[in-house]
């Protein structure tokens, strides 16, 4: 036992990898643990970001500034009564929002927080993500169906529609990142050559954009940056969220396939759709974004820049310590805030414990994968309010039309473009050849 | 067991479209039950759709939740006793359903309001209609997914229902007015406070414009949906921005002049396809001509008496008069039966979203079921006018 536990600190496997299924199970606690940490952290952001863009403050009762919001959510959820409608098909019921839970959580297990921060690396871990998360739309079937309602019988309806549909001109997007795996010329822009087979394994695809000194969003451009943009589309409306929300469209449906859920059950459709958003935010920044690498890895190497790039996480949250700080000190100085100004002055405190910590050599190459991977994953989450801020919703239709007629042919179009750029070397020698 | 030839009130379903004409619900239909509770039928609506899939085949609105009675007790009021009343039919624009009342019982009593009244009326209910139209705007964009709009418009809005609270101590049911004139003077300011609101608002309508107008989801969501030509909206008794974006110039400040409204110089706004784009337009292209006349008329105020010469108790001789104005949502009718006695004998409100919301079925059939609500949300109606 204790063999494997120390036993894996030397090793730069992944512990699936490795076969150690001690330090397998602590990864995914770990990133469970995390993860919904990271949820509870999203629900405060998203509902402060959303607040300030439409002029309001947010929630601001439930400790400073509302942190503590989620968590008087999570209890006022857990203690709500647990109402299943009368005319519902009870195991159906209850098995849905479980079913959804396991499918976003189970996706995460590939996900490379860094090039050993993974529970395990299976060569075909992007398929297999595919896969898991799109078996996440049966439980929203099953929550729409066993309602025995119409609202949420019409959002699984057009939940799944939508989810199957946008799936094609999603794996397509992904199909072209996994061409330009084995691509390690320059294609179209240059002389080289393509070799190699290509991987559709998280952890190598990250590899091969550090051998090709390039993020695939700027490979081939702008054939990366479209499909990119494609993937950047298909996975709003495939986690159900503005301005795709139609499986839960608020003014029309009600909630959508979970009007009839309440408390905690409710509650496991919020987790799990936010761990989906978190999972497809980690494949486009996995496939395009570079992964857990910092930017210009290769442009601006060197001991001078490596070091100032790895102070940029601590830094980054030393300032937010500051912020705190600084929030803190213009907290009013009313007798009724002490606590909340106390609070607020101990979060920050805090904050910049661990933003020194994260400093501290030792740690900070240790952890600098994982914050940059979590800070790409964050723009993406950032991207997801913003468009919930600026967007009115589309129409059935319309969401179907500029899935198959706009986003597929596109995609399609990009795969074949992305493959004759990568072989263009081949193809003018062969044409040579021939002649 | 259900019977499916019938709705739930037991009345026969309305002709389907085409040739599907049997009203029987094969496995494909649905009947949903949109509203009196949901987020979107702006109050206590209660529309019965049948559906296939997303395509709504039929519908059948419910009214009736938040009937108050407010004709009969105006029967049973003295004329003066029932002006606040009617306040509280269309509350998101009170101050217009007041003029209403006010100009029809003068009408009946052969009084007219002193100049000065008259323009603080019009200074007042134009600021009504950009309120009105901005809970509106509001509204529909949250209806059809937009949600940050309508924390614009009721920022803004703000600022007119402030002029309101210290012109006459309400906000929202305000009985500004009083018949044979106005109630209160105008306050130290009002003027300047008025031309602040004008120049503020301005650039706010830009704003909203800015987030909306040239938005492609907007304009899909919006264009060619809920289509309704002059005929129809002719033969509907459809009034309001909405007839007028269907083509048809009809505006009773310009058609039936009514509170000095020939004095101010204004633009009628029309659409051309009668969608809900076109509304959608010619609601905001509204907006900018009510601060032109708001403009005009503080400009122009003129000096003298609020209140004209009107006996303490009200005895209206024998007699029955119409009399409309172009309220923010449509024609605002007041029929008013006197008897000669202290109240009136019969009192018939012609509410412009009551008649409007007639038009719901023609406008939906087909369409889906995203569309219905963004066809409620551009009718503009206010559940406590179509109910009274």
């Amino acid at each position: 036992m204790l063999d494997q536990l120390t036993g894996y600190l030397s090793s730069n496997l992944t512990p699936g990898a490795a076969g150690n299924s001690l330090w397998a199970l602590i990864y995914i606690l770990l990133i469970f643990a995390g993860v919904s940490f990271f949820v509870m952290l999203m629900n405060w952001v998203e509902r402060k970001a959303l607040a300030h863009f439409q002029i309001r403050l947010g929630p601001m009762r439930v400790g400073p500034h509302g942190l503590l919001q989620p968590i008087a959510d999570a209890v006022k959820l857990m203690t709500k009564e647990d109402v299943i409608p009368a005319g519902a098909d009870k195991t159906i019921f209850w098995m849905a929002p479980v079913w959804v839970v396991l499918t976003g959580f189970t996706t995460l297990i590939v996900v490379p927080f860094g090039p050993t921060h993974a529970v395990t690396d299976m060569n075909i871990g992007i398929l297999y993500m595919l896969g898991i998360s799109s078996l996440g739309v049966l439980g929203i079937i099953m929550a729409g169906w066993a309602s025995n309602s119409h609202y949420p019988l019409m959002g699984s309806l057009r939940s799944s529609a939508q989810m199957v549909s946008y799936e094609v001109a999603m794996g397509l997007a992904i199909v072209s990142a996994i061409m330009m795996t084995s691509f390690t010329g320059y294609g179209m822009y240059g002389a080289g050559t393509a070799a190699g087979t290509g991987t559709l394994s998280m952890i190598q695809i990250v590899e091969a954009q550090k051998a090709q000194h390039v993020w695939f969003v700027f490979k081939f451009f702008p054939l990366g940056f479209i499909a990119f943009g494609i993937f950047a589309i298909a996975m709003i409306a495939e986690t159900n969220r503005a301005p795709f929300d139609l499986p839960e469209a608020e003014s029309e449906l009600v909630a959508g396939f979970h009007t009839e859920y309440s408390g905690l059950r409710w509650s496991l459709f919020m987790l799990a759709e936010y761990a989906g958003m978190f999972a497809v935010s980690s494949i486009a920044a996995t496939l395009w974004l570079g992964g857990w690498m910092r930017p210009f890895p290769n442009a601006l190497a060197g001991p001078t820049w490596d070091l100032a790039f790895s102070l940029v996480p601590g830094a980054l949250l030393l300032l937010v310590a500051v912020a705190a700080f600084y929030n803190a000190a213009r907290m009013p100085k009313h007798l009724a805030m002490r606590i909340q100004t106390l609070g607020l002055w101990g979060l920050g405190a805090v904050i910049a414990l661990v933003g020194l910590i994260m400093l501290i050599p030792a740690v900070r190459v240790r952890i600098a994968d994982i914050s940059w991977f979590v800070m790409k994953v964050g723009f993406f989450m950032y991207l997801y309010i913003w468009y919930r801020a600026t967007f009115p919703r589309y129409r059935f239709d319309q969401l179907m039309r500029v899935g198959w007629k706009v986003l597929l042919p596109v995609a399609l179009g990009v795969l074949i473009v992305t493959g004759i750029a990568g072989l263009t070397p081949e193809l003018l020698a062969w044409a040579k050849g021939a002649r | 067991m259900v019977d499916n030839d019938r709705d739930f009130y037991g009345q026969e379903w309305k002709e389907d479209r085409g040739e599907k004409s049997s009203t029987y619900l094969d496995a494909s239909e649905l009947v949903l039950n949109m509203g009196p509770q949901h987020p979107s039928t702006h109050g206590v609506l209660r529309v019965i759709l049948k559906l296939d899939g997303e395509k709504v085949l039929g519908t059948e609105c419910v009214i009736g939740y938040l009937h108050r009675g407010v004709e009969k007790i105006g029967e049973n009021r003295t004329y003066t006793m029932f002006a606040p009343y009617v306040d509280r039919m269309d509350y998101v624009a009170a101050v217009s359903n007041g003029l209403g009342y006010c100009t029809a019982v003068e009408k009946l009593i052969n009084v007219e309001a002193p100049p000065r009244a008259q323009y603080i009326r019009v200074i007042m209910t134009e600021l009504q209609r950009i309120a009105s139209h901005q809970v509106w705007l509001g509204t529909h964009a949250l209806d059809i997914g937009a949600m940050t709009p309508l924390f614009y418009t009721f920022r803004d809005r703000e600022e007119i229902l402030k002029i309101f609270e210290k012109y006459c101590g309400a906000r929202l049911t305000t009985h500004a007015f009083r018949i044979g004139g106005c109630q209160y003077e105008t306050y130290e300011g009002f003027e300047k406070e008025v031309k602040k609101v004008c120049a503020f608002m301005e650039p706010k309508f830009g704003e909203y414009e800015e987030l909306l107008t040239t938005n492609r989801i907007w304009v899909e969501r919006t264009k060619g949906v809920g289509k309704l030509n002059g005929d129809e909206c002719k033969a509907l008794g459809v009034t309001g921005p909405v007839l007028r974006a269907s083509g048809v110039k009809w505006d009773l400040r310009k058609a039936q002049p009514y509170s000095g409204y020939d004095k101010f110089e204004f633009d009628i706004p029309v659409g051309e396809n009668g969608d809900t784009y076109d509304r959608y337009m010619v609601r905001v292209k509204e907006l900018h001509q009510s601060l032109r006349i708001i403009r005009q008329a503080v400009d122009n105020i003129p000096e003298g008496p609020i209140l004209a010469k009107v006996p303490k108790v009200l005895k209206p001789p024998v007699g029955e008069i119409y009399h409309s104005i172009e309220a923010p949502k449509g024609e605002l009718g007041y029929f008013i039966v006197s008897d000669g006695s202290l109240q009136p004998y019969r009192m018939r409100i012609r509410p412009p979203s009551f008649v409007n919301l007639q038009a719901l079925d023609k406008m939906v059939r087909g369409l889906l079921v995203a569309d219905v609500v963004a066809v409620i949300g551009t009718l503009d109606i206010v559940l406590g006018e179509v109910d009274r």
